[in-house]
């Protein structure tokens, strides 16, 4: 008798291709966030697999804190040309101009809460109904509850409490005017399958995610690059070492990770071996229950 | 790096199963579940590290593996929405999705929502307690959504003195209710999810049983047969038709297999339009498929140009679903606004989009007897029963018995559009 089975990447590969058609055909003016990630990444490619091939049927949409690795911009500019896509981008500076929002002081500023404010602009410039996310239901214990399809009321706020039961497969997109729905389709991703996956496939990342070498400073025990727009506290020294991106986000709160990992390969098995959390290791977290709060009010999820 | 592909071959060729717990906190559900996450390596350094300090603060002897899906109690505490809350681990051998529901009776729905898309279902009944009416619940729901593998942890084996009796007792209770459900495949397993017997190692204090640890069985449960690969269904999700002067000829329909086995040159009918064609492709970026199956995302080109849209289906000539506008199914009632017989209701079916009224509800279940109930006409949140609908189109479904992919529908109020009902169809 035949075996008629896939494995566990194809599975998920499978789920978020219907998750992401479902959008494409429920929705009338549908975008994917993209931040230059490998989420985000995956997550186009899994488009560009759902409609091949016929190209992506909806626009990217990037909020750009203006405090990116250049690498990043690049690597996206350079994918959009490669792959036919297109990709609108909304600057965090913008909205800071036109006074909606304040630029944080201090050491620690960061420009991570500023940019639902764009978020929700661009989404409104645009009349976008639907906004697929990156998100995984692994990263936190808040995020494990999260549905694949999340409603957003009018002023593009999250309703615990109205939050649509999600059965099988069948996915409920119906919603009044002005209301709109993020959607996320690698919910059931872990970082393991996502590396995994994109060594399957070969797809293509920043070589940030590669060990290179860098100017960085210990902040709470956390590595971060230097950049002209972070101020260094007395005991905050640059120095140059080995490392490696495991997220990409915001060069203020990116953490690095001191890796000599250059392959595939090795990053997954550095993954394998690691042990902590990808957005663990912050000593500051680590002091009071309290810590762990502010870490959510900077806008981590 | 001769040792990286060896190792990460096996990594990547691994199964995922997705499986439901149902318990109450007092069951241990909890401590299982973050003895599974533990003993499996899936808990990182950090998140141990933040559960130890709390079980310090609280004065805890040992370190509270409960803490770890502590999310659901905080939620009870704080009064908002009890919910389903989904957790990841693997082994070298499999993938799992632990979709973690309270059991009980008051949370059906969030029961019903997490059995929906398991392969497998853990029961946990407490051995000093035996069976109780909330182990009924569970094993009628797990029945009830079609749970092909049933594991029964009787747990807290070592309040019991790892007694045989005990467990024996337990099983042959459940069984004599199991017996009147359809379950497929139930087994059992003493367990102690504190002390950690049978869950990942086997237990040194129960040498009189002879299966394997929860984990194990987790591991090896046979599931590539689970999946309706006899009737072929293919729901059509999205008309593919490509922009650009490469493929300007394409035309194809993205889907996700529902069931059967899809094969190029297979004689299939599109419905509603009763028309034939072959199947001439199954397609992914860039490479083509020799074959497709549930649960695959594929596009597929016909040798024929047929007018197709989404919500038709592609089914194989001489194999097709029922198509009728008059269906009845098992509803389980998800709302707090309760049912209206003789209402309107949005009514989603694979993909296709509806409307329906509610002609009858014909009985209810007590879910925790089992019994009937004809004397009461009013259906409410949580409860299960049988209905009775019309849709303004046809559909075309099978039992969900038979797939539960184009076995089961949601309902939708029209007014807030909340998903207020799942059904299943008889």
């Amino acid at each position: 008798m035949d075996k008629y089975y896939i494995n566990h990447l194809r599975e998920l590969e499978a789920e978020s291709i219907y998750v992401i058609r479902e959008v494409a055909a429920q929705f009338e003016r549908p975008t994917m966030l993209f931040s230059g990630g490998k989420d985000s990444i995956i997550m186009y490619y899994l488009a560009r697999k759902a409609f091949w091939p016929a190209k992506v049927p909806f626009p990217l949409l990037h909020i750009d804190t203006g405090h990116n690795f250049q690498e990043t911009l690049d690597f996206r500019d350079n994918l959009m040309e490669k792959t036919g896509g297109r990709c609108i981008v909304r600057f965090v500076q913008d909205s800071i101009d036109q006074g909606k929002s304040a630029e944080e002081t201090g050491y620690d500023a960061s420009r991570n809460l500023l940019q639902t404010v764009t978020l929700l602009d661009a989404i409104e410039e645009f009349k976008f109904d639907a906004a697929m996310g990156g998100g995984r239901r692994d990263e936190e214990k808040a995020r494990a509850k999260e549905r694949f399809f999340s409603h957003r009321d009018e002023f593009g706020q999250w309703d615990p409490k109205n939050q649509r039961p999600e059965l099988w497969n069948i996915f409920n997109g119906k919603k009044r005017m002005g209301e709109h729905f993020r959607v996320f389709p690698i919910s059931n991703w872990t970082e393991m399958d996502v590396w995994q996956y994109i060594y399957m496939e070969d797809v293509e990342i920043p070589d940030l995610y590669f060990t290179h070498k860098r100017e960085v400073f210990n902040r709470n025990g956390v590595w971060l690059a230097t950049a002209p727009f972070m101020s260094l506290r007395d005991s905050e020294k640059p120095e140059i070492k080995d490392v490696r991106c495991r997220t990409i986000g915001d060069i203020t709160c990116t953490g690095l990770t001191l890796s000599t990992a250059n392959s595939l390969e090795d990053i997954i098995l550095e993954v394998a071996a690691t042990r902590t959390t990808e957005r663990g290791g912050r000593a500051d977290d680590k002091r009071s229950e309290a810590a762990m709060e502010d870490r959510k009010k900077e806008g981590y999820f | 790096m001769s040792d990286f592909k060896d190792k990460q071959s096996g990594y990547l060729d691994m199964q995922l199963l997705r499986f439901t717990t149902a318990g109450s906190v007092d069951d241990g559900k909890s401590t299982l579940i973050g003895r599974l996450l533990y003993d499996s390596k899936a808990i990182f350094e950090d998140q141990m590290e933040a559960i130890e300090r709390a079980s310090i603060n609280k004065g805890d002897e040992y370190v509270n593996l409960a803490l770890l899906t502590d999310g659901l109690r905080a939620e009870r505490e704080q009064g908002i929405t009890i919910d389903v809350a989904y957790r990841y681990f693997a082994t070298p051998k499999r993938k799992f999705i632990i979709a973690d529901t309270p059991g009980h009776i008051q949370y059906t729905r969030n029961m019903v929502t997490g059995a929906s898309t398991a392969n497998a279902a853990i029961i946990l009944i407490d051995a000093r307690n035996g069976v109780l009416e909330q182990t009924i619940r569970h094993a009628f729901i797990a029945h009830l959504l079609q749970i092909p593998h049933i594991l029964v942890c009787v747990n807290k084996m070592d309040l019991v003195d790892f007694k045989q009796e005990v467990f024996d007792k337990i099983k042959s209770d459940f069984l004599k209710i199991s017996n009147k459900l359809t379950i497929k495949d139930v087994r059992f397993i003493p367990i102690s999810a504190l002390k950690g017997d049978n869950v990942v190692d086997e237990s040194k204090n129960m040498n009189w049983y002879q299966g394997k640890p929860l984990l194990n069985v987790l591991e090896t449960i046979e599931i590539t047969n689970d999946r309706n690969t006899t009737d072929l269904r293919f729901p059509v999700q999205y008309v593919i038709r490509p922009q650009s002067d490469e493929y300007h000829d394409f035309r194809g329909y993205a889907g996700r297999v529902a069931g059967g086995v899809i094969k190029p040159g297979n004689a299939i009918k599109i419905l509603p339009s009763g028309l034939q064609s072959r199947i001439k492709s199954i397609e992914s970026m860039k490479k083509q498929f020799d074959r497709a199956f549930a649960p695959q995302s594929v596009t597929i080109t016909l040798e024929d140009d047929i007018d197709i849209s989404r919500g038709d289906m592609i089914v194989a000539v001489d194999n097709e679903p029922t198509i009728s506008q008059d269906i009845r199914i098992m509803a389980c009632w998800l709302n707090e606004k309760p049912m209206i017989v003789g209402g309107k209701y949005g009514i989603k079916h694979t993909t296709k989009d509806l409307r329906c009224i509610i002609k009858s509800l014909d009985y209810k279940v007590n879910i925790n007897t089992l019994d009937k109930i004809t004397d009461d006409k009013n259906m409410g949140l949580n409860e299960i029963g049988q209905v009775s609908l019309k849709t303004t189109q046809p559909l075309f479904f099978d039992s969900y018995q038979r797939n539960r992919i184009t076995g089961s529908v949601i309902l939708i109020d029209e007014a807030t559009n909340e998903t207020v009902c799942a059904g299943m169809i008889l």
